[in-house]
């Protein structure tokens, strides 16, 4: 049962990253568009190089 | 614990006041650096944002563009631009985009709390699935310390999470308690509250059963009722303040320039000069005060009441009385807001403005209609108002029948606890939600914007629907009946002087020409209020109005005329009818098939409004109707215990959209009539009208399936934990497997 003290860290953690990588897409605003952005993977516009910011 | 979430709802009024006040800001700061926010209702996918994107950047002085396909409008940070550039710019690549007012900004506090319960969503369901781990753990057989410490981390999880989750449910059955209620909100809470404090007093006892799964997977799954919920009243909401922001209310006031002035800055607006000397401004229509000048351009609605004291044109009632004709305008006419200037500049006096214009004369009677209809009570509130009190019975009575029974407080708490949260209301939370979401969702991409969640339920009782003509069922715009009565050399000069006016008449015969080419015309000049009169080869030639060109009109016929005269023969009269609206037909047809009565109410002349009758087989209308008696018949037709379904566009209709006990508006409407009615046509298409009601009564039934499938889950589930039998695993099966149900079934209407 040692494994535990292993185990129970590292899926706490994994979901801890999770719930961390959850809260900044939604403060980057990445669900206020959901449509928009299914339509611009499509758009050829910056394939070359990435839009500078 | 109770403390600790008294503590954070008595701090709430405080959150509540933030964002408004950091709204504000945003308002402010957005118009001092130049970020405009443009609809584009025509934007639709991956060719159109990069079209829209790339014209913009392209003008200088555009320092970013965004554009936003699921709200459709672009945000673009230009300092010194106005609307007006960036309207132009996007005309001329074919998108039509519209100004949004700086206050339809406030749609980004519906998007913030949108944020806010994303978020808590996130978090309960990331809560939810690490506890559960441990939980089926507990489940499968872990014991005494094992046990004990799989207890102890969920509980050091579920309790953040439920603190942070559950504020919208706190902070709502506070509300309700106050105001001496019992919503849906107070048995969530208490489940919550209750479940969470007894898994701790289990956990520190070690204790076999602990029900922070439970609590954290209530939280999730209730929050995403919650957020279907205030997404679908966002979108209807941000929708229609983009329709309301497609006039863009102002004016453009003259003033005595300040040369001129004698005396302080109280004079700039006495008229002491003719009027072309004045200077322009452009202001918005709520500061203008009666005894104002302003100026009205030909195809400008008129935005207060007034008189006409200088110009002559035409002017277009449609929308307020439902006349088809325009009426001819000269000094000393009297004009009402919200009726359109059709051919020459008019100057006019204003005599009454906001509050007090024959605009908003009509909002008593919508108020006073509009309160009738708010006593309908939605199927949720219904089953809410017998869901609460039967929650609390049975959990008060089987925490006293135990009691009563064993004499063991633990216990007997234990199972009131296990009994509130398998009746907590998972399916019944998303019951209703997932199937307006999705029905409303189905009508939007039909061209159907609901407004309100309750309309779907209503609309779904509707047997008799009343229609308008001018603008509903028709398009408003005038048809060139037959080009046959034109002889053939005479069409390009027809052609020609029809294209030197923005009448609508003029307009509907330049369009049935179309192909022709214009013959060439000297000295033409457009005589506004008449016609246009030229000379082709050396001959004058007129088109307009009858008495100037000295033709005898016989009014009574159904069609508007407009005549052409030639030299000195007698002039020919050319017969317009109105078009019927696309779908039109069709939709009527369907209605009718359906066994629901359809009448036709119109304020225009019977001739007018028979022949629209006669054309889509409606067998019962009434014409010439004033704008209170259209409301006290439809008020009249409720009354006698038919649902009445209104469909109609002007002012004139908007006291009876208030009053029918659901109502449909064109987006072409007048803003009054769209704010009274429940749902929006965003395209010109009539035949989801017909659809609609379909979708309404399947949505319904949907909902009751709903209940049904949640009260048998109930029936079957309470008798188990009120007999004690409700282990942890028993509540998270019965919750997640209900809930999804539940979901399933609001999806069959997607199809």
């Amino acid at each position: 049962m040692e494994i535990l003290a292993i185990l129970i860290p590292v899926s706490l953690g994994l979901g801890a990253a999770g719930l961390v990588a959850f809260v900044w897409a939604l403060r980057a605003r990445q669900f206020e568009d959901p449509k928009g952005d299914a339509e611009r993977i499509l758009s050829d516009a910056w394939d070359d190089r990435p839009k500078p910011d | 614990m109770a403390e600790l979430s008294a503590a954070r709802i008595s701090a709430c009024p405080a959150c509540d006041a933030a964002p408004l006040a950091e709204r504000l800001a945003e308002t402010r700061q957005a118009q001092a650096d130049g970020t405009l926010i443009l609809s584009l209702p025509t934007a639709h996918c991956a060719t159109c944002i990069t079209d829209v994107e790339r014209a913009l950047l392209a003008r200088p002085g555009v320092r970013a563009a965004r554009v936003n396909l699921t709200l459709r409008r672009v945000t673009v940070d230009a300092p010194g631009l106005t609307a007006e550039d960036l309207i132009a710019v996007l005309a001329a690549i074919g998108y039509e985009a519209h100004e949004l007012d700086p206050d339809a900004l406030s749609a980004t506090a519906a998007d913030r709390q949108g944020r806010d319960l994303l978020m808590r969503i996130g978090v309960s369901g990331f809560a939810m699935m690490n506890i559960m781990i441990l939980s089926v753990a507990v489940w499968s057989g872990a014991e005494a310390a094992t046990r004990d410490l799989f207890h102890w981390i969920s509980g050091a999880i579920a309790l953040p999470t439920v603190v942070f989750a559950g504020q919208p449910f706190f902070a709502s059955a506070w509300r309700a308690l106050k105001a001496r209620r019992l919503g849906m909100d107070v048995p969530i809470s208490l489940a919550l509250i209750l479940a969470t404090a007894i898994s701790f007093f289990e956990t520190l006892h070690s204790g076999h059963h602990a029900y922070f799964d439970a609590a954290v997977m209530l939280c999730f799954f209730l929050l995403i009722g919650r957020y279907l919920d205030h997404r679908t009243r966002a979108i209807a909401r941000s929708a229609a303040a983009e329709l309301s922001a497609l006039e863009v209310p102002r004016a453009t006031l003259l003033r005595t320039p300040s040369k001129y002035l004698a005396g302080g800055p109280g004079d700039a607006r006495s008229p002491g000069l003719a009027t072309h000397d004045m200077a322009e401004e452009i202001v918005p229509v709520a500061t203008l005060r009666p005894g104002d000048l302003i100026r009205i351009r030909p195809g400008g609605r008129i935005p207060a009441d007034g008189e006409i004291i200088e110009g002559h044109s035409e002017i277009d009632r449609a929308l307020l009385t439902g006349e088809t004709l325009p009426v001819p305008a000269a000094p000393g006419l009297a004009l009402s807001a919200g009726e359109v200037n059709l051919t020459g500049p008019l100057v006019m006096r204003v005599t009454a403005a906001g509050r007090d214009s024959s605009l908003s004369r009509l909002t008593a009677l919508v108020e006073a209609a509009e309160s009738a209809r708010g006593r309908y009570t939605s199927l949720a509130e219904r089953a809410s108002r017998g869901y609460s009190p039967a929650v609390h019975l049975l959990a008060a009575a089987s925490f006293a029948g135990w009691f009563w029974a064993t004499g063991d407080l633990r216990l007997a708490v234990n199972i009131a606890a296990a009994v509130l949260i398998i009746t907590c209301p998972c399916a019944l939370g998303l019951a209703v939600p997932a199937v307006v979401t999705t029905a409303s969702g189905r009508l939007f991409r039909r061209g159907l914007l609901i407004k309100d969640g309750t309309a779907l339920e209503r609309l779904a009782d509707v047997d008799t629907v009343v229609f308008d003509k001018t603008g509903t069922l028709t398009l408003g715009q005038p048809k060139l009946l037959s080009c046959d009565v034109l002889p053939h050399d005479l069409r390009p000069v027809a052609l020609a002087l029809a294209l030197a006016s923005a009448h609508p008449l003029s307009q509907a015969l330049a369009e049935a020409l179309a192909g022709t080419a214009p013959a060439a015309l000297d000295d033409l000049r457009e005589q506004p209020g008449f016609g246009v009169a030229a000379r082709w080869q050396g001959r004058p030639v007129r088109l307009g109005r009858a008495d100037w060109l000295g033709a005898s009109d016989s009014s009574d016929s159904a069609a508007s005329a407009t005549w052409l005269g030639i030299g000195d023969q007698a002039p020919i009269r050319l017969d317009f009818t109105d078009s019927l609206r696309p779908g039109a037909a069709e939709c009527v047809a369907r209605l009718r098939e359906d066994g629901a009565r359809v009448i036709l109410l119109s304020g225009d002349r019977p001739a007018a409004v028979a022949d629209i009758a006669a054309r889509l087989g409606i067998g019962e209308w009434h014409a010439g109707v004033a704008p209170q008696e259209k409301a006290a018949m439809v008020a009249e037709l409720g009354g006698q215990g038919t649902h009445v379904l209104m469909v109609g566009d002007g002012l004139n209709d908007t006291a009876a959209l208030a009053s029918a006990h659901a109502s449909i508006s064109p987006a072409s409407a007048l803003d009054a009539a769209r704010v009274a009615s429940d749902m929006v046509l965003t395209g010109k298409d009539l035949a989801p009208v017909a659809d609609a009601l379909l979708t309404a009564r399947a949505a319904t039934r949907r909902i009751r399936e709903n209940f049904a499938i949640s009260i048998a889950y109930n029936i079957i589930a309470v008798p188990v934990a009120i007999a004690g039998f409700a282990t942890p695993l028993l509540a998270a099966l019965a919750m997640s497997v209900s809930s999804i149900t539940v979901t399933l079934n609001a999806l069959r209407l997607r199809k």
